[in-house]
């Protein structure tokens, strides 16, 4: 048998010396192909002895595998060589910016809303919705508000057209959410326990006020809800919504449609000209509340004998400019891209009670 | 309602402090808006002595003081024409605040001599105008803090003024003693009573009264009496003091008279110059076209039916309301008509109303004064008018009845405890309603004819718990109706706004909020505008309609945003709009808007305008999220404010879901937005429910054979829709036609017409298509297409 030293050095330099991948499949062609040397070699092996068929074949299937080992080695080096090659010329500017998506945005009314709900529906108050062209008896009448009650005049309501000959008492933008209490507890009766956002109109406009804004309202009804369970769902839900403890003080007060009533104030501080809401010796008037009045119980068809309950009602917009620090009412309605962007919310935040309620 | 802490204290013994009797105040519902204490910033000044005066080496104006201060001597450097030896003056040193000239001391040098600190004049202090020299005082002693000298000696410089707000349930605050009594209840004083006093009439009244039976309900009393021989002018100094305290100004003392009484004890009052009075004087209902010259010289058309106080010439004075000017009393006045009356509080409102008079009278009558006191009002006032003026009083004549207001209302400690949660003895409870002039007898508590707000038994409840204060109550937790993870509570209706909200915005709009009205043009040209819609009061010219549909608003906003130089847009609102103007006419929309182009310029050439493509495709996301069935059909039936050949309507049959499309150009040009602008406007409500909801999926078929694509280019007629070629091909075979899409659209033919591309994958089932079947589908296809559109495959 041949010393197959001298061939296997022969490929071994022609694999090394192949420059691209073409030139390796014609060195493995030339060597391992059909018509290959070493693969016409290992055809010789049929016409020797066994003895010597044993040898020879041993040392030939070796050089085989090591030369395509050599080969495939050469191909991937090759390969990964190009692929550098390539990628060196593949650079891009990754300092240009991304191609534009819209960033859209959720107003702080609507979040708000969602914010306020979302305690709410914690506590088992579901929402009630009402129109808001209302009737004057819903309105008023049926809130304990006499036609010549001076409270009525202090509403400063919007009246709907009147057609020439329609005699009934003109409908009226509602100026609060309360005439949904009236249309809950009819729909539903008692216990009852909802929330009803939405707006509500007067007329007024100045620095302060907007002739159209947003308030809440909320009514529990049951046997023996208290004055003191006001307090404490109070307490609960601001806490909660301001994200810190926050304590109330009741004022008296007076409402028609609530007996006894009372301003409630929660703490803070003015420091520095900034507001902090839960802490400090200062008190801040948010909302108006009370006991439901009896007239108020039977306009919406419960028994004042047998049924008592709070009610609340405050504004959502005030709301959010306590909470995120908005200067300007006038400025919830005006549409402003700039304060869209900068005081909207992400449309993925969705409040929860779970995922926590300050963003 | 304003008043003065001396003044309070001439009805209420107490020695609360002003901080106590204001925090009280705000806790009883009576709000404290405003304090003005003018002690407040003269807390630092204490007494001082002159000890010597000498002149100034350079000045011949100035002296140089020893003065003797708490703090031992100190030399102070003074203009004043009267600084000199052994006054007794106010002392302010470096460090203090001096309000009247605004400015904190310092020690000063003036001409080379040190000074250190000032001797006050009053204006400096802002107790009065006075700056003729600094303030010497008569007493004192070095040392003593000027607030407590005056307290001792002229607390009316230093008096404080209270203003409250007062609700309209409590009239009877409407008076100083009305607030007292609220005070005293809390425990904070005891209530002076009323002064009584006895009038001996020297004549009879020579000007009758009587009260026309038909306005009897409106003018239910009316009673006076005449004084004679006095001399009227300015009101002494503590009455003029008083009224300007509270903002009023001195008139003479008739008018202040009756001022005064007015907010001391609620009565208001009304004299008449006897001379000027023809004949009697009878309450009767203004009649067609009288009119009467008020006290503030305003001539006024009485609407008919309202109560005048007419004398032989006709109306005098507007009952409850204002006097009149001609019987007003002047300077000159030597016999007077003193009215008390009772006017009804309802007729009283709408006549103020009507005549748009906004006096302290009116504000009163029509709260509901308190009837019983009439009388004694009535002798209280001509006691003071003999006092400040002089003259002899006649009988008092009176017309009419005091309207009884007697009525009961049963107390029940056990239901006071239950609705204000907060833990009052029975016996507080009765000796609260005691101390605010309720008489019980029993259980049962007889309410006091000042208070017509009382109407009802929880009316008790309120004033024991806001006497008892409810700064006592503590929270009590409510738990939730059932117990464990409360149930959702809102509505399929209210979810699907939240997850239309929430598409829209994550779609890239930002959400507006705009107004419920809109103005009249903008109205009409979004089919609103009409009569059912307009609001009889608007505040603007801008906001006289509700909104028929949110594009107008949203179109406004986006005016206003290009005006401020943004050019892209893209907002959206969700909210109500009004088909009619009766309770419940309302609907809810989700409108979107895109002005401008789709993206901002960048490297890659994103930068297209917007068109009704990007519409319909957000309209189908938002639709998509609230759950809308995905097979609408599109149709034309547009309203007026859409393009009419870019814009569809996404339908089930009749009932519209949306629509999406160009805002018509003139629409665009009426609202001043420059265009492109698409947008499209989603029908919250008209998406229908699924029938029944279950969390569970329908199962998910996989099937195992690969599908099919199959392409075809039709080119027919440049106004066939592509939906019909959709349609048209899905029917060729509807078990094995899965899909059918568009993949190209070339519009540019030679003879006007259009190339349309679609493409069909067809699923087989069971088993792999052979050519043949798939060749005989196409056929099919082909000339369900041809048919349908009157086209032709292209070549």
């Amino acid at each position: 048998m041949d010393d197959l030293t001298p061939l296997r050095q022969q490929w071994l330099d022609r694999i090394k010396s192949a420059a691209d991948p073409a030139a390796i499949e014609d060195v493995r062609l030339a060597a391992l192909g059909k018509k290959g040397e070493i693969s016409l070699k290992m055809r010789e092996l049929g016409r020797m002895s066994p003895e010597q068929r044993q040898t020879t074949g041993k040392a030939l299937n070796a050089l085989r595998d090591e030369i395509d080992t050599a080969l495939r080695a050469r191909k991937a080096a090759l390969d990964d060589a190009a692929l550098e090659a390539r990628l060196a010329g593949e650079w891009l500017d990754v300092t240009l910016p991304g191609r534009p998506r819209p960033q859209g945005t959720i107003h702080p009314v609507s979040q708000v809303m969602d914010e306020v709900t979302a305690i709410f529906a914690d506590m088992g108050f579901a929402v009630a919705e009402g129109p808001q062209v209302e009737t004057d008896w819903y309105n008023f009448d049926a809130l304990n508000i006499a036609p010549e009650h001076p409270a009525r005049q202090e509403h400063d309501t919007f009246f709907m057209h009147r057609a020439p000959g329609d005699d009934r008492p003109p409908h009226v933008l509602r100026t609060h959410t309360s005439p949904v209490q009236i249309r809950a507890m009819q729909d539903q009766g008692a216990p009852i326990r909802v929330i009803a956002p939405g707006r509500v109109y007067r007329m007024d406009m100045d620095q302060t006020h907007t002739p159209m804004f947003h308030q809440i309202e909320g009514l529990a009804i049951d046997r023996d809800i208290s004055m003191a369970q006001l307090k404490w769902t109070l307490e609960e839900f601001f806490s909660a919504f301001f994200g810190t403890r926050v304590k109330t003080r009741f004022r008296a007060s007076h409402f028609p449609f609530t007996e006894p009533s009372a301003e409630v104030d929660i703490q803070c501080s003015w420091e520095g000209g900034t507001l902090k809401l839960g802490e400090g010796e200062g008190w801040l008037e948010v909302l108006g509340s009370g006991m439901v009045h009896p007239h108020v119980l039977r306009s919406g068809g419960i028994d004042p004998d047998a049924w008592q309950g709070f009610a609340f009602g405050m504004g959502i917009d005030r709301m959010a400019m306590l909470k995120y620090g908005i200067p300007d009412l006038r400025a919830f309605f005006e549409s402003d891209l700039r304060w869209l962007r900068h005081f909207g919310f992400m449309p993925g935040d969705v409040p929860s009670v779970a995922g926590g309620l300050n963003r | 309602m304003k008043f003065t802490f001396s003044w309070l204290k001439e009805h209420l013994d107490t020695r609360a402090t002003l901080g106590e009797i204001t925090e009280a105040l705000t806790d009883l519902g009576l709000e404290v808006e405003e304090v003005s204490d003018p002690a407040a910033k003269l807390n630092s000044f204490t007494l001082a002595k002159v000890l010597e005066a000498t002149p100034h080496p350079d000045a011949d104006r100035l002296r140089v003081c020893r003065v003797l201060t708490d703090e031992g001597e100190k030399q102070i450097v003074c203009g004043a024409p009267n600084a000199r030896e052994g006054i007794t003056v106010v002392l302010a040193k470096p460090g203090d605040y001096v309000p009247g000239i605004d400015t904190t001391l310092a020690i000063g040098r003036i001409r080379g001599v040190e000074s250190h600190g000032m001797m006050a004049s009053e204006r400096e202090l802002e107790l009065s105008d006075e700056h003729t020299g600094i303030i010497e005082l008569a007493s004192g002693e070095v040392g003593q803090k000027f607030t407590d000298w005056l307290a001792a000696n002229a607390p009316e410089k230093i008096d404080p003024m209270i203003y409250i707000k007062i609700t309209p349930n409590r009239p009877d605050a409407l008076g100083v003693h009305g607030i007292a009594r609220d005070l005293a209840a809390r425990g904070l004083g005891v209530l002076k009573p009323v002064r009584e006093t006895r009038i001996l009439p020297a004549f009879p009244c020579p000007i009758k009264v009587s009260i026309d039976a038909d306005v009897s309900d409106k003018a239910p009393f009316f009673s006076g009496r005449v004084v004679r021989g006095l001399r009227n002018g300015p009101s002494p100094e503590w009455l003029q003091k008083r009224l300007r305290a509270i903002g009023l100004r001195p008139i003479n003392a008739l008018v202040d008279i009756t001022n005064f009484y007015t907010y001391d004890l609620n009565r208001p009052l009304h004299v008449f110059d006897a001379a000027k009075i023809e004949g009697d004087l009878t309450l009767r209902a203004a009649r067609p076209g009288e009119q009467v010259v008020a006290l503030d010289d305003k001539t006024y058309s009485l609407p008919e039916g309202c109560v005048v106080i007419c004398d032989r010439n006709g109306p005098e004075s507007i009952a409850g309301v204002m006097g009149g000017a001609v019987s007003g009393a002047s300077d000159e006045t030597t016999d007077v008509f003193i009215e008390a009356a009772y006017f009804d509080p309802i007729s009283t409102a709408a006549t103020g109303r009507a005549l748009k008079i906004n006096s302290d009278a009116r504000y009163r009558f029509e709260r509901g004064i308190d009837p019983n006191f009439t009388l004694h009002g009535l002798d209280l006032a001509t006691q003071m008018v003999i006092d400040l003026c002089g003259g002899e009083a006649s009988e008092v004549v009176t017309a009419g009845a005091i309207p009884d207001s007697d009525r009961a209302y049963r107390l029940d400690p056990a239901r006071t405890t239950s609705l204000v949660g907060l833990d009052i003895p029975a016996v507080t409870q009765r000796a609260t309603l005691s101390a605010l002039g309720f008489r019980l007898e029993g259980d049962m508590a007889h309410v006091p004819s000042w208070r017509p707000d009382v109407l009802g038994e929880a009316d008790l409840v309120e004033e024991i718990a806001r006497i008892a204060s409810l700064t006592r109550l503590e929270g009590k937790p409510m738990p939730r109706p059932q117990p464990g993870v409360p149930r959702p509570v809102l509505t399929p209706l209210q979810m699907r706004e939240k997850a239309a909200r929430r598409q829209a915005a994550a779609l890239g709009y930002n959400e507006c909020v705009t107004y419920s009205f809109i103005d009249e043009a903008a109205a009409t040209l979004f089919g609103g505008g009409g009569d059912a819609l307009r609001v009889d009061n608007p505040i603007s010219s801008e906001m006289t309609h509700l909104r028929p549909d949110l594009l107008p608003g949203l179109l406004a906003a986006a005016s206003r945003n290009q005006a401020r130089g943004f050019a892209d847009l893209a907002l959206f609102e969700i909210g109500p709009v009004f088909t009619g103007g009766e309770p419940g006419e309302q609907a809810t929309q989700l409108s979107g808007l895109l002005v401008g182009a789709s993206a901002p310029r960048d490297p890659f050439g994103s930068r297209r305008k917007v068109d009704i493509y990007d519409a319909r495709a957000d309209a189908e996301a938002v639709l998509a999220a609230i759950g809308a069935p995905a097979r609408a059909q599109v149709n034309r039936k547009l309203d007026g404010w859409w393009h009419p050949g870019r814009a569809g309507n996404i339908a089930l049959g009749p009932n519209v879901l949306a629509t999406f499309g160009e805002i018509h150009p003139r629409v665009l040009r009426a609202v001043d937005v420059k265009g492109p602008a698409v947008g499209f406007t989603i029908h919250i409500a008209s998406i229908p429910f699924p029938k029944a909801r279950t969390a569970s999926r329908p199962a998910l078929e996989l099937l195992e054979l690969q599908s099919v694509e199959r392409d075809f280019a039709f080119v027919v007629d440049a106004q066939v829709e592509a939906m019909t070629l959709v349609n048209a091909a899905q029917g060729a075979d509807k078990a094995l036609i899965q899909s059918v899409s568009v993949f190209d659209q070339f519009t540019g033919l030679d003879d006007g017409r259009k190339s349309i591309a679609i493409t069909a994958r067809l699923q087989p089932r069971g088993k792999t298509l052979t050519d043949a079947e798939i060749e005989a589908v196409s056929r099919k296809i082909i000339d369900k297409v041809e048919k349908a559109t009157g086209g032709t495959l292209r070549a």
